[in-house]
């Protein structure tokens, strides 16, 4: 049996990411006894068995839902630096260099300072968060995601009493991402949120998913993981995290401010000008389902916008 | 030699192949994460590459002295109409799977739903009166009239697919401009026309 558990195996001895990435490929070298084996492991179980974070922890935020598979969250992408068709960011991302890698947290904290990517992945331990995600444009996944929650991060920098909003920037170089001057949208990509939303323990800093390292097209090598807000807001491959008095831009909405907000709460009750969010598709279901308020994770969250109207601020 | 039998079966084999392929890649399972997407866009696609072939006819016509392309405009327009159904019934069936409700709902909130029903629309009449049966029953004049819809599908295909994209218009504008040329060709050849025959009585 080719199949091990998580003790005897390390990452450097499995298939290289390029093999298990090309999914076809991957399926035509394994041999056949593995195949059937397969069967019997759902695809994430297998990946996590071969992952570089093969022990994470569990969280009580994770959902039950059935996970999407690892190749359809890594061949259906909005990663627009990459190309804005869904299929562009696996191939075009393919060469993204993201080590080494560095995320400088600076302004209104007493101890700014810079974090290497090594740092940031010991900084806290590491716990499995299965989110639901849902994409503004009406599709919806559950991943398995790696991370902890950004407040750990924030806490060590110490925010001052100024500080009330967070400000990511993408990182950003058009040599790499010669398919970003077509997106018609500006680079870097930039996103907010208020400094109440951004400690909220739902808010993941995310360095993996599905047991492994992010690959580059799901924003590696860190991003953030915002469940109850619609896809783009959950900022990739962040190089930036300013700690500011007032709110800062987000990209979409500076783009069109009538579409998008700064908030961007899924929100079933509140439409996309040009089309429905009362529901949803979650990739390899056939029928819509409904959307949930906050993507289902009202209880968690539904405190922090207490008093405001959501229609206004959507 | 375009007069031959067998050239119009090839460009019927042809436009049919971008059919074939969706097929191809359907059987193997292979339509991305997301399939119904993916064929809606697909078809989207291809309705509106088939306007745009529908419409180069007569100019190329003209500027290739070609007139037996005349032959194939009929076929090319029908293709249009075979990938529009395809679109609208994808939409209609798989996407909002016969929800009536939902359907009549994006009618009245959503113009790209609005543009794009227009253009099928637009098509309809045309498809249905592509026979010779037709031609004979309405005469020459009024059947040409009438197909002069097809600009309106066009134009109203191409707003469809612009108000839909989110921020990389590329592809919109460029099947927008190759309408806007083969458009403003027509206005061209009609003022330049009137020119040249001015003494109508």
């Amino acid at each position: 049996m080719l199949i091990k558990t998580p003790g005897d195996i390390r990452y450097s001895e499995v298939t290289p990411k390029a093999v298990y990435l090309g999914r076809r490929k991957f399926l035509a070298a394994m041999p056949a006894a593995f195949l059937a084996g397969r069967e019997l492991l759902s695809p994430s179980a297998r990946a996590r068995a071969a992952g570089k974070f093969p022990t994470l922890a569990k969280s009580p935020f994770s959902t039950t839902e059935k996970e999407n598979s690892l190749a359809d969250v890594t061949h259906y992408n909005n990663f627009y630096e990459f190309g804005t068709a869904k299929d562009e960011p696996s191939r075009l991302a393919r060469n993204f260099r993201t080590y080494p890698w560095t995320v400088s947290v600076e302004g209104e904290a007493a101890k700014p300072r810079k974090f290497s990517i090594d740092e940031i992945l010991k900084l806290a331990p590491l716990e499995e968060r299965i989110y639901r995600h849902r994409c503004v444009e009406a599709w919806s996944i559950v991943v398995p995601w790696a991370g902890y929650s950004l407040s750990a991060l924030l806490n060590l920098v110490q925010p001052t009493s100024k500080a009330r909003f967070v400000a990511f920037q993408s990182y950003y170089n058009p040599g790499e991402m010669p398919e970003a001057q077509h997106a018609g949208i500006d680079f870097p990509y930039v996103e907010g949120l208020r400094l109440d939303e951004a400690m909220h323990p739902l808010a993941l800093l995310c360095v993996g998913m599905y047991g492994d390292a992010l690959p580059p097209q799901d924003g590696a090598p860190v991003r953030m993981v915002l469940p109850w807000k619609y896809g783009f807001k959950s900022i990739k491959s962040i190089v930036k995290i300013r700690l500011v008095e007032k709110m800062p831009p987000n990209t979409w909405n500076t783009m069109q401010p009538i579409e998008y907000g700064f908030y961007s709460n899924v929100n079933p009750n509140v439409d996309h000008p040009r089309w429905s969010q009362a529901s949803e598709r979650r990739l390899g279901e056939l029928r819509r389902r409904p959307t949930l308020m906050f993507n289902g994770y009202a209880d968690q969250v539904a405190s922090l916008y207490s008093g405001m109207d959501l229609k206004k601020n959507f | 030699m375009l007069r031959r039998r067998w050239v119009k079966v090839v460009v019927f084999l042809l436009c049919l192949c971008p059919a074939c392929w969706l097929a191809w890649r359907a059987w193997n399972s292979d339509l991305t994460p997301n399939p119904i997407e993916y064929i809606t866009h697909f078809t989207g696609d291809w309705t509106i590459r088939m306007l745009v072939a529908t419409l180069a006819v007569t100019p190329l016509r003209r500027i290739l002295r070609l007139p037996d392309l005349i032959r194939f405009r009929r076929m090319i327009g029908l293709f249009a109409f075979f990938y529009g159904c395809l679109h609208f019934s994808t939409w209609f069936g798989l996407d909002k799977f016969f929800d009536m409700h939902e359907i009549l709902r994006d009618f009245v909130k959503r113009r790209f739903i609005i543009a794009g029903l227009v253009a099928f629309l637009g098509m309809l009449p045309l498809a249905i009166t592509s026979t010779a049966g037709w031609v004979r029953r309405m005469g020459g004049r009024r059947w040409q009239a009438l197909h002069r819809l097809v600009y309106l599908s066009a134009v109203c295909a191409v707003v469809h697919y612009y108000w839909l994209v989110k921020s990389d218009i590329r592809l919109p504008a460029l099947y927008g401009s190759l309408i806007g040329l083969l458009l403003l060709y027509r206005v061209a050849w009609w003022l330049w026309k009137r020119r040249a025959a001015p003494a109508a009585p």
